[in-house]
């Protein structure tokens, strides 16, 4: 019974924020146009200028265009759980994370599934993102695109759980703007997604060290090596460190006696 | 002895070096609606937190009908439905969808829900706009929306922060009357707080509430017989030294 119960709520959760999902079109375009701008306009114009040797998972030589789509779908993801994460701060002055936070079930639950509704919004968003790329000639094999669906779960809920954690430690919306641009902006600059590692190293060692450890690139290079049907441990072992990290971050973050809300006096859930 | 809804005992909270709540006590019982009544600033929403379980409460105890609010917080939560000051359902989802929402965190299957909902709504009279997005409702109906909500999983206990602040007359007389109908028909405990003194109904109990300290507590009759006061606006003025709220 009480598994039924867990079970009703999540789907209530998810539920919840696909509907939301599709009734805030406008969300759905512009998390689709940012990628789009960058693999239509930069790529193309950085393509003679960023040639990219022969790397894993990639056999030959490739275009600009193909190394950074990988990049642009974590950029989705980044973005998604960011904008997820903006709404539970939205949520939290507008009074509904309340609501969730009085049913009877545990935080780590409700937290839980707030991510995975996240995620799968996230994750249908890649999806697009790859069906216009594939009709814009960058194709990947076919199993790819069943190996990168764990792939972006994870990734998915990693982010996820870092907005989740972000969301903790903002009060109000308007400190959300700062904090974006002190995480997203250092996260994808300084990651995998546009450039690989050893063409940062060309330039300097500690950025190289600062790129290798940031849990964007880990999770980049997940989705890219997913997508050619391979399989990096590293990248998976240090995603999913990272996804617990963040997670239990955030949960500490909304313990009602020992979260940052309390300590900041006022500001409740 | 009939079991508490809602027993406080002895609770303190304080946000860092500031007391919010100095050693507050009293008791909400089944069939009984309590007032607690303070200006803006008197701690409402901190107690209110602290029995939700937004925040632990450090000093003190909660318990909702027999459960310990730190020790069996999802027993206890199960058996309390909430309004918030703030309208918290979703502008952008219908009235049943916000409400199958909250069935659904609350583990009532889709049928049951709709049932609840139906019956809800209609003792509020608002079935017939159960299809329309909350963003088309004007305030009064979306406050009864929240009522019908809180009540879809059958609480034990209805905390009410404030509701009727900013509705017009009429819509802020139909929640009082419906919430004290609900109290006498269905033997639910309603703890209420506010800052206007014509919600207070004769049968009602008191607890008022000032700089995180309870002033007066129990029956209107008696607390206006201790006090000295004529009416529930003097017992407000006097015990809160004339604050506006």
């Amino acid at each position: 019974m009480r598994l039924l119960h867990y079970w009703r709520a999540m789907m209530g959760i998810v539920g919840r924020e696909l509907l939301r999902f599709l009734h805030q079109r406008e969300r759905f375009i512009s998390a689709l146009v940012r990628p789009l701008v960058w693999l239509f306009v930069f790529a193309a114009g950085f393509r003679a200028a960023l040639g990219v040797a022969i790397s894993p998972p990639y056999e030959t030589y490739i275009l600009y265009e193909v190394y950074i789509t990988p990049g642009l779908i974590g950029m989705i993801l980044l973005f998604n759980g960011m904008q997820s994460s903006l709404s539970m701060v939205y949520d939290r002055e507008m009074g509904s994370m309340r609501m969730l936070m009085v049913c009877p079930l545990p935080r780590w639950f409700l937290l839980g599934s707030k991510l995975i509704a996240g995620t799968a919004v996230g994750v249908l968003q890649s999806y697009a993102f790859l069906g216009i790329a594939w009709a814009y000639d960058i194709q990947a094999p076919l199993m790819g695109y069943v190996w990168i669906l764990p792939a972006l779960v994870l990734v998915g809920m990693m982010l996820g759980a870092l907005g989740l954690l972000l969301s903790s430690l903002i009060r109000q919306l308007e400190n959300f703007a700062g904090v974006m641009n002190f995480v997203i902006f250092p996260l994808f600059f300084m990651s995998t997604a546009l450039y690989p590692l050893w063409k940062i190293k060309e330039s300097s060692e500690i950025l190289h060290t600062l790129a290798h450890y940031n849990p964007f690139s880990q999770a980049v290079e997940l989705i890219r090596f997913a997508l050619y049907e391979q399989f990096n441990l590293d990248a998976l072992i240090f995603t999913a460190l990272s996804f617990f990290v963040f997670m239990s971050a955030a949960i500490f973050g909304y313990n009602p006696s020992k979260g940052m809300m309390v300590r900041k006096g006022g500001g409740a859930p | 002895m009939t079991e508490l809804a809602l027993a406080i005992e002895n609770l303190s909270f304080a946000y860092g070096a500031k007391k919010a709540l100095d050693d507050v006590s009293f008791d909400v019982r089944p069939g009984e609606c309590t007032i607690l009544l303070g200006p803006n600033g008197a701690g409402k929403s901190t107690l209110f937190s602290l029995i939700t379980h937004l925040y632990d409460s450090r000093q003190g105890r909660i318990a909702l009908c027999g459960f310990d609010i730190k020790k069996q917080s999802l027993k206890a939560l199960a058996r309390l439905g909430v309004v918030f000051q703030q309208t918290t359902l979703d502008p952008d989802l219908s009235v049943t969808q916000n409400l199958r929402y909250h069935a659904a965190l609350h583990g009532i299957g889709r049928k049951a829900a709709d049932n609840r909902i139906q019956e809800e709504l209609e003792r509020l009279n608002m079935f017939e706009r159960r299809g329309e997005k909350v963003r088309q409702l004007n305030g009064g109906h979306r406050r009864r929306v929240e009522i019908a909500r809180a009540l879809l999983h059958r609480p034990s206990l209805l905390l009410l922060d404030e509701p009727t602040v900013g509705l017009d007359v009429p819509s802020r007389q139909a929640i009082v009357e419906h919430v004290h109908a609900l109290v006498k028909e269905q033997n639910l405990a309603v703890l209420w707080a506010t800052h206007l003194i014509d919600e207070i109904a004769a049968d009602d109990s008191l607890v008022v509430l000032h700089r995180g300290q309870i002033k007066a507590k129990g029956k209107l009759d008696y607390v206006l017989q201790t006090t000295g006061a004529n009416d529930a606006g003097e017992v407000f003025n006097k015990l809160t030294e004339g604050h506006k709220g």
